[in-house]
């Protein structure tokens, strides 16, 4: 499989196609919104914690590529029912992951996921693949707006 | 020289028998194109386009198992031999720093070094060597004049007047400038063919205008702007203007005498020349009359612990070791551009981008953004920025180079102007005379194929 079809697998094109958990989010202000300095793309995320603590729904809008847009959907299904510490668990060794500060091979056990270990050959993507991610962290309840 | 050995030898004149190229021509050969083998008749003046493209070693290259279609030189230009080969003889032959030595070897580094700066000058018609002063590139050039005649003639109220399709690189400099000085900073919008008017000038002209920065050529929408009638235009109103060549050298004659610009920067690594080293062309009064900007060796005449004197013009504004091998392999490059010949270049680029415009235009779900890469402004650039459908400019970029095709997705460090358009990230595909036919067709068919696998 080439390094292409290794990122652009069946299960990111399916995401992206129909993306899950995609919402018109007008109402979120603007100023909410996180950027992609490299391409200009922006993202707003709505992340609900029930009064059990855990992650309810995840919801996102905004114009992305496949890569952030099939992250952001998968996001939008790995958080519902976590706890707010294990939703940032889980962003913060997503996000390791694809930078390479820990090894991709983590991503083994986290399902769909996986998916994503393709952009390691990639780097320039790590962005794209990270933005939804980035902003769920800031989104979860006790986050300070980094 | 053996041009059509080496191009058959990557498979340029046999792109049917590379396995698994995708979108491959049918019998009837490429649509438009003079004939099967997609550039057999093109010429680059005296040369065939097939000999040209055998001075560059990285077209020989292949990516991801097809042969490299490099369409992105914009962003920078590939390197002939003769500028690898002036290069590496320097090193192995002449290395030496300059200015000082006593040696052989410093003698003959200073007047490479030397002989670089005269061809500089009369690449840009300079009316002397005093008056080109060596940078990185654009970038440093323009941040040069945002420094060092900002900072003593910009008074707090003057305003520097700036396009809406500038780089990045001939902005934020003006910014920071101004923010520095308290002077005000102004834009010129763009039409909405992409262009700057005369009447747009005059809109957003301010009687306290000290100084119009503005490109030549756009590098996203390959406009090319009449900088002469601008500045006549500012000169008129006792205000300088800066003219950004960096898009212009590879493929224009550029005159300042001729255009009557104050100011004029220029980058080697887009004409065909090494990274790292560029130029800046100042009207030797001004220069004269600017403060240094950088302290260290080369641009003083005395130091004292207390106080030092400037050195003379050009090397006031040269402060440290220089890029010799920069400049060297710059003054290859100028060379081989003379050789071939600028408007020979410029004929086959035209050829080129009318050629690509028709062919792009064909491809479904296409936007091409401003007139002159749709072919309603001239003269043009063979610069076209683009999306495709709703499918987004990575995804298209990265698509593209799976099929060994080169381009550029994203702002092109042009953030003010792709607002303007509307659109965050856009695809960027742009010419030099080493393309051929066979690499706009490449281009095309690979997009189709694109726009079936994401949509």
């Amino acid at each position: 499989m080439s390094a292409f079809d290794d990122l652009y697998q069946e299960i990111i094109m399916d995401h992206y196609r129909s993306p899950r958990g995609k919402a018109n989010l007008d109402h979120v202000p603007q100023a909410m919104a996180h950027e992609n300095p490299t391409c200009g793309d922006t993202i707003k995320l709505e992340l609900t914690v029930g009064d059990s603590g855990r992650v309810e729904r995840v919801r996102f809008d905004g114009k992305g590529c496949a890569i952030s847009t099939a992250s952001a959907s998968l996001m939008t299904e790995t958080l519902q029912g976590l706890s707010v510490s294990e939703a940032r668990e889980r962003a913060d060794t997503f996000i390791k992951a694809l930078r390479g500060d820990i090894p991709a091979s983590v991503l083994d056990s986290l399902g769909d996921l996986a998916a994503f270990k393709g952009l390691a050959s990639f780097p320039v993507r790590v962005k794209c693949a990270t933005l939804a991610w980035h902003a769920a962290l800031v989104s979860l309840p006790g986050s300070q707006k980094s | 020289m053996g041009g059509t050995h080496a191009a058959e030898s990557r498979g340029i004149l046999n792109p049917l028998g590379h396995a698994g190229y995708r979108g491959a021509p049918n019998a009837a050969g490429y649509r438009g194109a003079p004939n099967a083998a997609g550039y057999r008749g093109a010429m680059v003046g005296s040369r065939s386009v097939e000999d040209v493209r055998a001075d560059f070693p990285i077209l020989d290259r292949t990516v991801n198992g097809r042969p490299l279609a490099y369409l992105d030189n914009a962003a920078t230009s590939q390197k002939p031999r003769p500028v690898l080969d002036a290069i590496r003889v320097y090193y192995e032959h002449g290395n030496a720093n300059v200015h000082r030595a006593l040696h052989t070897l410093g003698e003959e580094a200073t007047a490479a070094y030397e002989e670089a700066r005269g061809k500089v000058q009369r690449l840009v018609n300079a009316r002397s060597s005093r008056e080109v002063v060596f940078t990185r590139g654009t970038t440093e050039a323009i941040n040069l004049v945002a420094s060092a005649w900002a900072d003593s003639a910009l008074q707090a109220g003057d305003v520097v007047l700036v396009t809406e399709m500038e780089h990045h690189s001939n902005l934020v400099p003006w910014q920071l400038a101004c923010a520095r000085r308290g002077a005000i900073l102004k834009h010129v919008p763009i039409t909405a063919e992409g262009t700057l008017d005369l009447p747009g000038i005059e809109g957003s002209w301010d009687p306290r205008t000290r100084l119009v920065a503005v490109t030549y050529v756009s590098n996203v929408l390959g406009t090319i702007n009449d900088v002469k009638a601008i500045a006549a235009f500012a000169h008129a109103r006792g205000a300088l203007v800066l003219v950004d060549a960096a898009q212009a050298v590879a493929h224009l004659r550029v005159d300042v005498q001729d255009l009557g610009c104050d100011f004029l920067a220029l980058s080697g690594h887009k004409m065909y020349g090494p990274m790292g080293i560029g130029a800046l062309y100042g009207r030797e009064s001004l220069l004269e009359a600017m403060p240094p900007w950088m302290g260290g060796g080369e641009m003083i005449r005395s130091v004292s612990l207390e106080s030092s004197t400037w050195n003379d013009l050009p090397w006031k504004f040269e402060a440290g070791t220089p890029n010799v091998e920069g400049a060297v392999g710059l003054s290859a490059a100028i060379d081989y551009l003379h050789t071939l010949g600028l408007p020979a270049v410029r004929r086959w680029e035209e050829e080129l981008a009318s050629y690509a415009r028709g062919r792009l235009a064909e491809v479904s779900g296409i936007t091409l953004y401003g007139g002159a890469a749709r072919g309603t402004v001239t003269p043009a650039a063979g610069v076209f920025p683009f999306t495709l459908g709703a499918i987004h400019a990575h995804d298209v970029a990265q698509f593209l180079d799976r099929e060994g095709i080169a381009v550029r997705a994203g702002h092109h460090c042009a953030q003010p102007l792709a607002r303007r358009l509307g659109v965050p990230a856009t695809v960027r595909a742009s010419l030099a005379f080493y393309n051929s036919f066979f690499e706009i067709d490449r281009l095309a068919d690979a997009l189709e194929a694109a726009r079936r696998f994401y949509e």
